[in-house]
């Protein structure tokens, strides 16, 4: 039999159900919504005991760079070995004493001969055990490049390793 | 004028369609945000700041993810070990996951993230990095929290 519709039917969905379901999918999705605060890495370098480089032309310019904790976990002082003398940095705070780590790496890295010679500078931490891990990455991120005026990045020292000290 | 009320029996229906449009659009936004990669996270862990940390482009191969608090105890995915010499089995398997994988991959290639805890002691740290040292692993993540300049 042949279906005719007439011409006045009025064809009505009912979306009930549907609005029901989408209230729920939404209540959902509000509830286990979390705003995730965006995270960032340092890449640090702990090759096995063994493995490092034989050939003396691939052999980085190293920087030490000793992290002395005082009371309570907190920096006190930092050194800075760079094969040729040691120095201790000055700060009246914290933040100066790793601007002063910022100033020389900067220093270090800029007057680091030629550029094009291909030898990278590499900083390997002595961290005292004690010392608070919040310190240990401001000490990385000051060696890891400097913040400019206009918001850009300069990009210092990208090899980092830490000295084993779990021996201490 | 004196209103008088209608005797029609006419049901009064609403236009629904905005609600229903606005109320996908809500949908589609919370589905795109929801993060359900909780499990390798521990909310009690307060990560130091940082400007300077790059924010990760790419996911490695195969990426453990260390949770580390102040009392030297380790959550690595959603469960908790009191002391760092118990890890030891955990990233035995882990290895031997990485290795049996789609791709596979070497256990000096496997990205450990460390995500510890601020107030924990630097030696601690390297406890755990010595641990994984020991398990062959050689690639070593510090993350931050980003900090906008």
């Amino acid at each position: 039999m042949k279906y005719e519709p007439t011409e006045n039917e009025d064809v009505k969905l009912n979306m009930t159900s549907m609005i029901d379901i989408v209230f729920q999918l939404l209540v959902f999705f509000i509830l286990t919504f979390k705003v995730v605060v965006q995270e960032g890495d340092y890449n640090i370098k702990m090759p096995l005991e063994g493995q490092a480089s034989n050939s003396i032309e691939d052999d980085p310019e190293l920087i030490r760079v000793m992290l002395r904790s005082g009371d309570s976990g907190a920096i006190s002082t930092i050194e800075v070995d760079d094969e040729v003398e040691v120095k201790t940095l000055g700060g009246d705070t914290v933040a100066g004493l790793f601007e002063q780590l910022n100033l020389y790496i900067d220093s270090k890295v800029a007057g680091g001969s030629d550029p094009e010679s291909g030898v990278e500078t590499e900083v390997e931490f002595d961290i005292d055990n004690d010392l608070k891990y919040g310190f240990t990455v401001r000490g990385i991120e000051a060696v890891s490049g400097k913040q400019l005026a206009d918001g850009t990045v300069k990009k210092l020292v990208g090899s980092i390793k830490l000295k084993d000290n779990t021996s201490k | 004028m004196r209103y008088k009320n209608k005797k029609s029996t006419e049901i009064l229906e609403g236009d629904l369609t905005p609600m229903i449009d606005m109320t996908f659009q809500l949908i589609a936004f919370f589905m795109l945000l929801i993060n359900f990669s909780e499990v390798d996270r521990a909310e009690e862990i307060v990560l130091p700041k940082s400007v300077l940390a790059t924010p990760p482009t790419e996911r490695p191969d195969y990426q453990i993810i260390l949770n580390l608090d102040p009392d030297a105890s380790v959550v690595f995915a959603g469960t908790r070990y009191p002391q760092i010499s118990t890890l030891g089995p955990v990233l035995i398997q882990e290895i031997n996951n990485a290795k049996r994988g789609r791709v596979s991959v070497a256990a000096k290639d496997i990205a450990v993230i460390i995500r510890a805890h601020e107030d924990t002691p630097t030696g601690v740290v390297q406890e755990l990095i010595a641990k994984c040292q020991k398990e062959a692993m050689e690639d070593f993540k510090f993350r931050v929290k980003d900090q906008p300049y």
